[in-house]
């Protein structure tokens, strides 16, 4: 009688379908055939998923909410601003991923105001924390509201639309010179998850910090990423989706496709191109096209997933 | 000779009132540093037992204070302090735990 209820996976797995509604100002991606491809940010994102259906979910990022200084002193404005884009998408997605720093202290008012915003999506949202979410003083907030039913600091997977997700924490127990870390036991949790699973299964693995090394001299990078994606060498489709750097950075390598997706809130600098990674302050006029989502198109029998990046204005 | 205006006023019982702090700072037993684009200046400091360093972020992103096992700030929002007072030598490695590259070090002797 209870095995609806208390099975674990018969539990997450209606979470997941439940979960196939999710919306923020992100990347839209779409997986056809295994690999996500961005679809820019949302306008062409429309343009791509009405000419190519499959499943289709969204990727938001860095809602910062609670920000308030001069790069952008209404981030939840801003955050407003995705969702109403994300709302009137001719196709709505099946569920959307937010890839962490949703707050930026980390206060219950935050991931309140935080909540009410994305709710209005109607979407099934999956998070993952970024380092803003694990503020307060008893690191318990995030989990409270995004961590049951998951393992460790936080980490879960799951299937949707034939595509296996995983969704991994690589902001805690950070080490001094150090870059983002996932750590021994997440690292175990991930070879154990994805052991028997088809070659054939598309695989998308997202988190906060780019599991790739962007730029280390900014951190921008996870110390043991290296070993996340041997264990996902043999897949034919891997797609890696992170935020944290407030840009839209990609690169192919072999079948692995590397994705950042904007902040909802404000830009940061290009690697290197100013004196440190903190927010950068742009025109009024110029802040909109540099924030924004991603949506993420799947087809199948198709090798990559389609990734469209769609600005909140521009 | 001018009367003093509020201000000056003002800024003259400042000064009394931190008078032995200020007293100290000639001793070098205050010092600062402050958190600018994601950097701790100074990034080391030689500083005698007893010494006490204040740290402020002037960052618009917060920042920590952490050294393993002796001493750990909570998150610094912009113009938020942390301050520690040394009272064992020895080599103090620290590093923001949000920011892992930011990293400083106190050598007490």
């Amino acid at each position: 009688m209870s095995g609806h209820d208390h099975g674990e996976d018969g539990v997450s797995r209606r979470k997941v379908l439940e979960c196939m509604t999710w919306a923020g100002t992100g990347v839209l991606w779409t997986i056809s055939g295994g690999v996500p491809r961005s679809l820019g940010i949302i306008d062409s994102a429309e343009a791509a998923t009405a000419a190519a259906p499959g499943m289709t979910f969204l990727q938001i990022s860095d809602s910062h909410v609670g920000f308030d200084k001069p790069a952008n002193p209404n981030a939840l404005g801003t955050l407003e601003e995705a969702v109403n884009k994300i709302n009137a998408m001719p196709v709505k997605p099946s569920f959307m991923i937010h890839t962490g720093d949703i707050t930026h202290l980390s206060k219950a008012s935050e991931f309140d105001n935080a909540d009410r915003i994305i709710s209005q999506s109607k979407l099934d949202v999956h998070y993952v924390p970024g380092e803003h979410d694990f503020l307060d003083e008893e690191v318990k907030f995030y989990r409270e509201r995004y961590g049951r039913g998951t393992k460790g600091q936080g980490w879960y997977s799951f299937d949707a639309g034939g595509v296996h997700f995983v969704g991994l924490v690589n902001v805690v127990d950070l080490k001094g010179g150090g870059l983002g870390n996932l750590g021994a036991e997440q690292l175990a949790w991930l070879e154990d998850d994805l052991r028997g699973k088809s070659k054939s299964t598309p695989v998308v693995l997202f988190a906060h910090i780019p599991l790739w090394t962007v730029y280390p001299e900014w951190g921008w990078g996870t110390e043991d990423g290296g070993r996340a994606l041997e264990y996902v060498k043999g897949f034919g489709s891997v797609t890696v989706l992170n935020g944290h750097i407030h840009q839209v950075m990609q690169k192919v390598e072999g079948n692995v496709t590397f994705h950042t997706a904007r902040s909802t809130a404000f830009p940061q600098p290009a690697p290197g191109t100013a004196a440190s990674p903190g927010p950068m302050k742009v025109e009024d006029a110029k802040l909109r096209s540099m924030l924004g989502v991603a949506s993420i198109n799947f087809k199948q029998n198709e090798q990559r997933l389609a990734i469209i990046d769609t600005p909140l204005q521009g | 000779m001018k009367t003093l205006n509020r201000r000056d006023f003002g800024v003259a019982v400042a000064a009394a009132i931190l008078l032995p702090v200020t007293t100290a700072r000639a001793d070098d037993t205050n010092m600062e540093v402050h958190i600018d684009n994601f950097v701790f200046q100074p990034p080391e400091l030689k500083i005698k037992v007893g010494t006490t360093i204040t740290w402020t972020n002037r960052d618009d992103i917060p920042h920590t204070v952490v050294s393993a096992g002796k001493f750990r700030s909570k998150t610094l929002d912009t113009d938020d302090k942390f301050t520690f007072t040394f009272t064992n030598a020895g080599d103090y490695k620290y590093f923001c735990s949000l920011h892992p590259h930011m990293t400083g070090m106190i050598k007490v002797e």
